[in-house]
């Protein structure tokens, strides 16, 4: 045991499911050498705290031969081939996103369908195309025929342009919305950027759009907001790039007095709402972890 | 014994946040295992003159003592300043508060180092705080800026006794300034991992196996962040350095006697 750490009481570790609705992983083209160390730690973080599925996307090269928010159609395939290897390497743990780039119709439907093939359960939109965008119209329409969540890339309260993506708010996925009311839509990151208490209003009508809480934002008032604007039955839990702020939210969200089904609902119930029927057979079955996350006594 | 070193009463200029009160402070360090915390007086760091804000910061805090231990702001290029730093001394701060980039100062101001230099001889600590909030959901009005790693630097080699704590900081700065240091300036410095990077990138396990884990201290940033958040990232180290020992809030006060 180490000195100068607090013992407190852990009370989010719990034997229930957890799905992580969005996470990234890495492979050899992404322009990185640690990549096969981020994605272990990834898993690593996971098993510590008690996730049962990681629903993930690899957006194309991260840069390395097109921009992240802008991949080439060859980057976007090569970034779902990578993704696909995960899905066949981790069947117990990972589960995928098609990423695809609205701004070529027919590579983005193809994308789709073979993913799709290959055991894709949702659809990943970066910042390509605003969201409000007729280029989506067709993504969003094809994804409410598979039954596929689309996962959209978010800024919180967009003011102005920001450089390398072409950014999307709360309000401008709500329109995408409205014109698709078969699709469900996740919007990105409430916590990862930009004033989170402006997207929570402008997606309260639209009720194929669920939040997740996922991105390294933990403000304090954020949860309770979101609890209190939409509900627990619109609110998925997520990491993205940061699982420690994930957990940190878990935690939170244990402590603000919701109940078990309640907490449930976000922790894993309302992704397996969300996405195909059988998605998540450890969850679906009622599967429990073998072993909760042991709180460190730290 | 964890002391969390980045707390704060009172309210927020620019959003609203829940309850920043020391009572509700009390009950949430009580739940996350924490014994007390050194305070600050938010709405001070956006006033022009911090006294009025310093005696209502103490006021609040005596009937909380020692749990809750006052870290006033001191303004160095405000009049009297010196007297107001003694008096923080004698109120029993452990430390005190400096914002200079609120205050217009930049990187090499010399009011700044007079300050760090001036709280070093009373051995107290001077927390110096990076960002507040994240860059991207800042008010149009909220325009001063992240505090620079040049400035943490300047501050690190103004003397001897010179004690930092730097809250907010991410990998990049931590690195940036303690490679830009001596051995002995480096010891100056402790740092909170409140903004640091956990899994999978693991900026925190980074830091603690390159630069020690010995230079970080622990701090939540209540009432502006969860304060679950600290905590959360130690759970998720990589089993080489997950038992890694922080400096603690009296390795602070120690090193600044």
């Amino acid at each position: 045991m180490s000195a100068s750490r607090p013992h407190a009481d852990q009370r989010s570790e719990s034997p229930e499911p957890l799905i992580d609705s969005h996470a990234h992983f890495y492979h050899a083209g992404a322009g990185r050498a640690d990549w096969r160390e981020v994605n272990a730690a990834r898993f690593r973080a996971g098993e510590r705290m008690g996730i049962t599925y990681h629903v993930a996307s690899v957006l194309g090269s991260y840069g390395f031969a097109s921009p992240t928010y802008f991949p080439s159609p060859a980057d976007v395939t090569l970034g779902n081939d990578a993704m696909l290897a995960i899905l066949a390497a981790e069947p117990e743990r990972a589960r995928m996103y098609v990423v695809v780039n609205p701004n070529d119709t027919e590579h983005a439907l193809a994308e789709i369908q073979r993913c799709v093939q290959g055991g894709a359960i949702g659809v990943k939109l970066l910042a390509s195309r605003r969201a409000d965008d007729p280029l989506l119209d067709p993504i969003a329409e094809r994804a409410g025929e598979h039954g596929l969540p689309v996962l959209h890339h978010i800024w919180q309260h967009r003011r102005r342009e920001w450089p390398s993506q072409e950014i999307s708010d709360g309000a401008d996925l709500a329109r995408l919305a409205r014109r698709h009311p078969r699709t469900s839509f996740i919007l990105a990151h409430l916590g990862g950027g930009g004033d989170w208490a402006h997207t929570l209003p402008a997606v309260a009508d639209v009720p194929n759009v669920y939040p997740d809480l996922s991105g390294s934002g933990v403000d304090r008032g954020m949860l309770d907001l979101a609890l209190a604007g939409l509900g627990p039955a619109r609110l998925l839990w997520g990491c993205d790039l940061t699982m420690e702020t994930g957990l940190a939210k878990l935690r939170a969200l244990a402590v603000l007095g919701l109940s078990a089904d309640d907490l449930a609902a976000i922790r894993w119930r309302n992704a397996v709402r969300l996405f195909p029927a059988g998605s998540f057979p450890r969850c679906e079955a009622g599967c429990r972890r073998a072993q909760p996350p042991a709180a460190s006594g730290r | 014994m964890t002391i969390d070193v980045a707390a704060y009463i009172g309210p927020y200029p620019f959003r609203h946040v829940p309850h920043p009160e020391p009572e509700a402070l009390r009950r949430v360090l009580a739940r996350e295992g924490l014994e007390g915390a050194w305070v600050g007086h938010l709405p001070s760091a956006f006033h022009r003159d911090p006294g009025p804000g310093n005696a209502e910061l103490i006021a609040a805090l005596a009937p909380h003592a020692p749990a809750l231990r006052p870290v006033p702001v001191i303004r160095p290029d405000w009049p009297q300043w010196t007297r107001a730093l003694r008096a923080a001394r004698d109120a029993g701060a452990p430390a005190i508060r400096a914002y200079p980039t609120h205050w217009g100062m930049g990187p090499h101001d010399r009011a700044m180092q007079e300050l760090v230099l001036a709280a070093g001889e009373l051995g107290m600590a001077v927390v110096l705080t990076v960002r507040f909030e994240d860059l991207r959901q800042r008010h149009s009005l909220d325009v001063a800026g992240d505090l620079s790693a040049a400035a943490v630097r300047a501050l690190a080699r103004a003397g001897t006794r010179v004690r930092l704590v730097v809250t907010g900081a991410g990998r990049e700065m931590i690195e940036e300034v303690h490679w830009g240091l001596t051995d002995d300036e480096r010891a100056r410095v402790y740092w909170d991992f409140a903004w640091v990077w956990g899994p999978p990138e693991d900026h925190l396990a980074k830091l603690f196996r390159s630069i020690g884990a010995q230079r970080f201290v622990y701090g939540t940033h209540w009432p502006l962040r969860l304060t679950q958040n600290p905590r959360a990232n130690l759970d998720l180290l990589p089993d080489d350095v997950r038992d890694a020992r922080l400096a603690s809030a009296s390795d602070i006060c120690e090193a600044a006697r």
